[in-house]
Formats: structure tokens, C-alpha cells, sequence
């Protein structure tokens, strides 16, 4: 187990220069000088580019500026943005909001997505079954943008249930809505997914068993058949966290939320790539420590696996 | 010179345009008990640059700044002339050397008094071009520019660097007392104290030069306007509050003013629907498609027009551009009426002059090449001898441009009978490159906002030679002739006289046309029982009663 978690942290560290570099690269690659377009329609000083230049070695090739980057970052400095403000700021104030708002999605998804793959894979082909079956139809069909403005529309502007916008404070009361949208695919996913391995497991000899022993059908469920289906659940669910983190963007953007898919979406088109790699970053790490924890839990649910 | 960012919204696009702005009056005000303790959360985008007056160029920031600071001059809210705020004279006789008087007893934000050397010294460090201030040529009218401030002797992208200035003082500024001094310029402009009221030569508290700038544009900036600076939260929420000291005019009747930091503008669209945003200055154009703003707001919304103007600009270098008949032929094959009209359902309005109309000193109707006669449009092009190959419309497609856009196009197509269509260029970093490098290869859209209320700046910079934003290279001798005696005129009234006449010249060469004037429509929740709008459009905060 430790040799196995020691592997796995060393893998972290190529995967991470790589993503980095790529990352750098691509947004140095994007067309468009970061400062002709600053000034309005005309130009920026000469003494303002010249300033910027060299402070951020704009003059340098992408190579040296990157590996500038990675000194500092190594030393624990993020950089600054083209306006002068400290990354690690900006992902200080908006990396909590978007785990916030993904954690509120995920329970969502785990919740309501499990619930009814449980409900409907043990009543297969009944009335229920056959609802969520169409309703999760319904919503892997509907872009997430669309959930959202539809929601927010109703819920917030028709009927006043809820303020149409996230307030500056991330009540997690006000996270719901927007959580619900930004889960409302997976959540499909997942009860599909929790469906049909709880319809398959259903099957299986094991459980079988415990119903001839005369287990009451809360024990059969609840501890041997669910626990056994919920591998491919919790695979799905580990590795959307930072799916969720990544695609908040048009959530984040509907409902007004101080989260990282702005702060990407704005340097990517400033192209800032200290900024978008800063992010990005600690957005890798998420994903690189969700498959790890995913993996782990593998062993946990089901006895059969080990790890050396 | 401000450049809005929103993507998405109509002005946006104008990305032009600077924003100049006061405080501005507001008539007398009985004050009810629900505005003296009540706030209100008004729409914006994050401020791109830490909160320095002399380094704003865009919307965002610049709005905050022209609540936060009270400049010599202020313009008045229906766009008149402009007025003296906390100067109490500006005396020349030669609109060349200037003594300003600021007025005694007011206070910045952190109860220090505002002295005349706060002027001098904002202005020197503004004009010292080591420090990088992005309005730092607004003060190049001033005696001694050339020594602060130098210029990269091959451009920027050149390897040569800039010398280092010989001097970090701009030698025309003299404190004489307290509260005079005295400018004096390198040129005679009788536009300079007109120029006085934008944002870049707004006076900085002497605290300001014992910090780092972005320290105190983040952390605590302090001016000398009605509004205070409480906290900022980086893309959500600057707190504002009201100034107690503040004795130059009305104080703000409410007491606190949350300025929420949207980054899409449906989002705050929604929030105003539902009464949870109190002001938005400009609904997004989603909502002015078949006017459902007007069925969603009711007597909520508001329509104005604002001080900018949509142009085409033609790149004069390019060869296939350089006869004006040509230029004029294109101009009047364009029913500017009809793209008002079906495109911007009458909220935006056919351009008929030169300079916005809403500029002191400019001509209403003054552009004869802005009417539409597809015959003598004809008639011109076969003078100029036809257009061979493919006339392309560029514009930058992240804001919403491409209808207007693709409408000239097609009707130069149909009127001329050239083979015209309309292109994207991806976004406006890539747009404003290819014109600045002048590698343009066809007409290219461009919008302008005027930076100070005189007709001044709707030609200096855009039609004399080497103006700072005449991106197409345009040149005549007489023009400049023209605007140079206009620029030195001794009094205003002489000045606009001139620079009407070069507007004529202008007239007859065509370098860009004038398409449609912007307006502008804005919203505010039930709450707001009064509010008044500045010249260009802002909202004048001090007017808002609950």
C-alpha cells in the first residue's frame, strides 16, 4: 500500500510539468498581442508596453518564460496579472467558491443520482423505472446553460423563490439551485449508471444467497448489493469533481459566481499565461488527487482488490 | 481614454470609447429618511488596474474613479459646457499660460486638505513615463512633456529601450500658494481647461507617493469626490459609502453604494428583473431584441443617448482606398436609416455630423457624405474608376457587431454593385493589432467617445496627421492647417468656429463614415424613486433618492 501510494505520488510530477508546459505553451500560442487592444482604439504607450514587457519577459521565448514561471512558482510565487494584482490572490478568493459550488453539485449527484439508480434498478420496468429513465434523458439532452437560465428565470425572476444571482458571501442555500445545474448531466449519469449495476448485481449468486439465508431486503440491499455496485459510482463521481471544478464556467457565469472559469476565461483572453497556468495548476492537482483517492477507495469498498 | 470590456454588451464593442465623467449636479434635493441611511447596489465589472486615476483607461475602473475624485472642471449632466468644481478660477489671457485657483477647506477621504501641490504632484508622477501611467499622454500639452516623458525610438517592439527621461518634473507646473498654481503650456490650447475635468488629472493625496500604486489603487484608495472607498473583493464586490466631508456640491443621499462585479451581463440582467440590483446602465442586447426590455422594465427602463459614434474606417494606405470619390461612393451607398431601423430596432440613431451631437461645439448634420443616394453613389464610383476585387468589412467578433456589420456590406453590394462581404477577426486584442500595424486590407469598424465634451476631440485625434488615434493614416495639409489654428484659438467660441471648417475639408475627403450614434438603455429596480444620468451615460450617483 505505501510503496503503491509512493509510485502514484511520484507520477504526479512529469504529469504535472507536462500539463504545465502544454498549458503555457498553448496560451503563449494564442494569436493577438496582450496589449494592442488595452488601450481602446489607439495605442498603448510606448512606455506602458515597454514597461510590461519587461516586466513579465514578454521579449523572452516561450521556453525561457516558462521556465522563469516554474522558479517562481517553486519558490511559492504565483506571479502577478498583466494589472498588476497577485495570482495567488485571485485563486485564494476564487478556488473556494468553485469547490463550494462543486461540492454542493456532487452531493446533488450523489444524492438524488444514487437514489433513483438504486430505486429504479431494483423495480426494473415498472412506473418508476421507467420515469427516471426518461427524465435523465431529458436532462442529458439539455445543455447545462439552457438548466441554468430556465432555473434561474423561473425560480428567481417568475416566482421570487430564490435571488436570481449568488451574493458575495457563497451561502450554501444560495448553492443549491446553481449546484443542481451544474450536477444536473452527471446526476443523470450517475443514476444510469447506479441502475444497471444494481440491476446486474441483483442477479448475482451472492445476493442469491443472502435472501435464501432470510436477510431482510434492507441488510441484502443496503450492505451486500450496494456496496458492491458502487464502484463504477464512485469511480464516476471522484474523477467529476474535477470535471465539475473545470466546467463550472458557464454556471458560475449564469449565476454570477466569483469562481475560477471567469478567471480563466478573462486570461486566456488577455493571454495572461501565468494566470491560466496558476489556476490550471491547482486544477490538475484536484484531478490528480481525486483519481489517487478514487483508487484508494477501490480497495475499501471491495475486499477482492489490493494494492502492492 | 476608457475602453468598456464587456463582451457581451452593446457598448462594449464601442471599446473605444473613453469615459469621461463627473460627479455632476443634481437638482436641489429633498432628502427622505429612506435615502439618508438607505444603499443601493448598482452593476460593474471588475476594474481591470488598481483604483489610480492616471492609470484607468477602462469602464470599470473609471466609473468608481469619477465617483471617488472631484476634478477642477465637471461636466454638467445634459452635456453642456463644462463648469469649475474645485477650482475657483481659471485664469489665461493667452490660453497658454494658465493660474488655477482651487478653492479652500475641501478634504480627500483621509481628512488631509487638498492643496495645490496635489495637483502638481499627481500630474509629474503621471507624466514621468518610467511610471508606466497609461494616461500619461494627456499631459503632453504641458511645457516640459518631452523631457518626462520619452518614447521608444523604435517602437516597442524594437529592440532599442527607451531613454530614461531627463527630468521627472514637468517644467510648466509652478505651486505658487496653497491653493495656485500655475500651468503653463508648451503650445497655446484653448481646449486645456476643458480637458481638466477627465480623470487623468484628478489630484492624489499625499499619501499616495509614500506607497506603491497598486498598493493603494487595491488596498485603500483615497480621493476627494462624494463616494468613499470601504472594501474591495476581488470579481464580486466593491463597498462604497458616502463622503461626509465632501462640501464641493450635493453629498450622496444614500449612504452606501455596493458595486456588484458581474462578468456576464444576463446574469445582472436577471437580478434587475428581480428588484436585487437597483441599477444597470446598459441592458444587454439580448433584451433589446423586439424592445422586450421595454415589456420586461416598464417604467423601470430608461432610453438616452450618449456621446459616441459607430464609424467604418478606411485604410487609406491601402492603395484600392485612396480616392476619396471612391470613399464617398461607399459612404452614400449605406441606408444608414434602414440598419437603425431593422437592426438596432431605433435604439441606435443614423449618424448625420462629424462629431457626436451631443459635443459642445459640434455641427448637428454637418456630414453630407452620411445621406443616402445610391444613384450619385454610382455615379461617384464610376468617376473613380470601379473597384476590382473583393471589398472586406472587418469588425472583432467577441462583441455583437457581425448584424450591423454584414447589413453595410450587403448594401454596398446591392448599391455599387462591388463585391462586398463582412469578416470576424476572432477577438479585439487581434482586431486593434492588425490596425495599429497598419496591415488593414479592407474597411474596418471603429467607435469613438469623445475623452472630454468638445468637438476638439473628435478631430485632433482622429483626423490630423499622425493623430493619436487616426489608425487609417490620413492626411491633408489643410486639415491639419486648420485644426492647428483651431487648437491655439484664444478663446473657446473662436476655437469651435475653426475647427468647423476643418470638419468641411474632413467632409470632402471621407476618411471613415460616420454610421450611427450610440444610445443607451438602461434599468433600475422599484426602489430608486429618482436618478440622474451624466453626460456620457453613468449614473450621476449623487442625484439617486430611494
Amino acid at each position: 500500500m505505501g510503496r503503491y501510494l509512493l509510485r502514484r505520488l511520484l507520477q504526479l510530477v512529469p504529469v504535472f510539468i507536462g500539463t504545465t508546459f502544454l498549458i503555457y505553451w498553448l496560451v503563449w500560442a494564442v494569436p493577438g498581442d496582450p496589449f494592442a487592444g488595452k488601450c481602446g482604439e489607439r495605442r498603448c504607450p510606448d512606455q506602458y508596453i515597454a514597461f510590461m514587457t519587461e516586466k513579465y519577459h514578454l521579449d523572452q521565448n516561450v521556453f525561457v518564460q516558462y521556465a522563469n514561471y516554474m522558479k517562481n512558482l517553486l519558490q511559492g510565487d504565483f506571479g502577478q496579472t498583466f494589472s498588476q494584482r497577485e495570482i495567488s490572490d485571485i485563486i485564494l478568493t476564487s478556488y473556494p467558491n468553485t469547490l463550494k459550488l462543486a461540492l454542493v453539485a456532487l452531493a446533488i449527484e450523489a444524492i438524488i443520482g444514487l437514489g433513483a439508480g438504486v430505486l429504479s434498478g431494483l423495480r426494473r420496468n415498472g412506473f418508476l423505472d421507467n420515469l427516471v429513465l426518461v427524465s435523465t434523458l431529458f436532462l442529458i439532452a439539455l445543455p447545462v446553460f439552457v438548466v441554468g437560465f430556465v432555473l434561474q428565470w423561473l425560480l428567481g425572476v417568475q416566482w421570487g423563490i430564490i435571488k436570481p444571482t449568488v451574493s458575495s458571501e457563497m451561502r450554501w442555500s444560495e448553492l443549491i439551485v446553481p449546484g443542481f445545474v451544474l450536477g444536473s448531466a452527471s446526476v443523470a449519469y450517475i443514476a444510469r449508471v447506479a441502475r444497471t449495476s444494481i440491476a446486474e448485481n441483483r442477479r448475482a449468486d451472492y445476493v442469491r444467497t443472502a435472501i435464501a439465508k432470510g436477510l431482510p431486503m434492507r441488510r441484502v440491499v443496503g450492505v451486500h448489493l450496494l456496496r458492491n455496485s458502487l464502484i463504477p459510482v464512485v469511480t464516476l463521481l471522484g474523477t467529476d469533481l474535477g470535471a465539475l471544478m473545470g466546467g463550472a464556467i458557464v454556471t458560475e457565469g449564469i449565476f454570477g459566481i466569483n469562481g475560477i472559469g471567469r478567471q480563466v476565461f478573462r486570461a486566456i483572453i488577455t493571454k495572461e499565461s501565468a494566470t491560466v497556468v496558476g489556476i490550471v495548476v491547482v486544477l490538475v492537482l484536484v484531478y490528480l488527487v481525486m483519481n489517487l483517492l478514487v483508487d484508494l477507495l477501490y480497495a475499501a469498498l471491495d475486499p477482492r482488490i489490493r494494492y502492492e | 481614454m476608457r475602453v468598456s470590456k464587456r463582451a457581451t454588451s452593446a457598448i462594449a464593442l464601442s471599446a473605444a470609447a473613453a469615459l469621461v465623467a463627473s460627479g455632476c449636479s443634481s437638482g436641489g434635493g429633498d432628502e427622505t429618511a429612506a435615502s439618508a441611511d438607505g444603499s443601493i447596489v448598482v452593476h460593474g465589472v471588475q476594474p481591470e488596474n488598481p483604483l489610480v486615476p492616471s492609470n484607468t483607461t477602462e469602464t470599470g475602473g473609471g466609473k468608481i474613479i469619477d465617483w471617488m475624485w472631484t476634478g477642477l472642471v465637471e461636466y454638467p449632466n445634459d452635456g453642456g459646457a463644462p463648469r469649475n468644481a474645485l477650482a475657483e478660477s481659471i485664469n489665461t489671457t493667452d490660453s497658454k499660460v494658465f493660474t488655477i485657483k482651487i478653492k479652500a477647506g475641501t478634504k480627500f477621504h483621509d481628512g488631509t486638505e487638498v492643496k495645490a501641490k496635489n495637483f502638481v504632484d499627481a500630474w509629474n508622477w503621471a507624466a514621468y513615463s518610467p511610471n508606466g501611467a497609461q494616461n500619461g499622454t494627456f499631459f503632453a500639452d504641458i511645457a516640459g512633456f518631452d523631457q518626462t516623458y520619452t518614447t521608444d525610438p523604435d517602437g516597442a517592439d524594437g529592440p532599442k529601450k527607451a531613454p530614461t527621461p531627463t527630468a521627472d518634473k514637468l517644467s510648466g507646473l509652478k505651486v505658487i500658494d496653497e491653493q495656485t498654481f500655475e500651468v503653463t503650456l508648451a503650445a497655446p490650447t484653448a481646449v486645456f481647461p476643458t480637458k481638466l475635468g477627465y480623470s487623468a488629472f484628478m489630484p492624489l493625496p499625499d499619501v499616495f507617493f509614500t506607497m506603491k500604486p497598486e498598493e493603494f489603487g487595491k488596498n485603500k484608495p483615497i480621493g476627494n469626490g462624494p463616494v468613499k472607498f470601504v472594501s474591495w473583493e476581488d470579481n464580486s464586490l466593491i463597498k462604497l459609502t458616502r463622503f461626509d466631508d465632501y462640501n464641493l456640491r450635493d453629498k450622496m443621499k444614500v449612504k452606501d453604494v455596493d458595486v456588484k462585479l458581474y462578468q456576464d451581463d444576463n446574469a445582472a440582467y436577471a437580478d434587475l428583473l428581480a428588484n436585487n440590483l437597483d441599477f444597470m446602465e446598459v441592458v444587454p442586447t439580448s433584451a433589446l431584441a423586439g424592445d422586450k426590455w421595454k415589456t420586461d422594465l416598464g417604467d423601470r427602463g430608461r432610453s438616452t443617448v450618449t456621446p459616441s459614434t459607430a464609424f467604418i474606417a478606411f485604410p487609406i494606405y491601402d492603395k484600392r482606398y485612396a480616392n476619396p470619390k471612391l470613399r464617398r461612393a461607399v459612404s452614400l451607398a449605406v441606408n444608414r436609416q434602414e440598419i437603425s431601423d431593422k437592426i438596432f430596432f431605433g435604439t441606435r440613431k443614423p449618424a448625420d455630423s462629424w462629431a457626436n451631437p451631443l459635443t459642445p461645439g459640434a455641427k448637428p448634420g454637418n456630414c453630407t457624405a452620411c445621406k443616402f443616394d445610391p444613384t450619385t453613389a454610382k455615379q461617384l464610383l464610376a468617376e473613380a474608376g470601379g473597384f476590382s476585387g473583393e471589398m472586406v468589412f472587418y469588425y472583432n467578433a467577441d462583441s455583437a457587431h457581425k448584424d450591423w456589420m454584414d447589413a453595410v456590406a450587403q448594401q454596398v453590394k446591392t448599391n455599387l454593385n462591388i463585391n462586398a462581404r463582412a469578416e470576424g477577426v476572432p477577438t479585439f486584442a487581434v482586431f486593434r493589432q492588425n490596425i495599429n500595424a497598419h496591415k488593414m486590407t479592407g474597411p474596418y469598424r471603429a467607435a469613438w467617445q469623445q475623452d472630454y465634451p468638445d468637438v476638439e476631440n473628435w478631430v485632433n485625434p482622429l483626423f490630423i496627421t499622425n493623430g493619436s488615434s487616426n489608425d487609417g493614416l490620413y492626411s491633408n495639409p489643410e486639415v491639419d492647417a486648420l485644426a492647428k489654428q483651431a487648437s491655439g484659438a484664444p478663446s473657446l467660441e473662436a476655437s469651435h468656429e475653426a475647427f468647423a471648417k476643418a470638419v468641411e475639408k474632413v467632409d470632402q475627403d471621407v476618411p471613415s463614415i460616420p454610421v450611427y450614434f450610440y444610445g443607451q438603455q438602461s434599468g433600475h429596480s422599484e426602489k430608486i424613486k429618482k436618478l440622474e444620468l451624466n453626460n456620457v451615460g453613468e449614473i450621476d450617483i449623487t442625484s439617486v433618492e430611494l
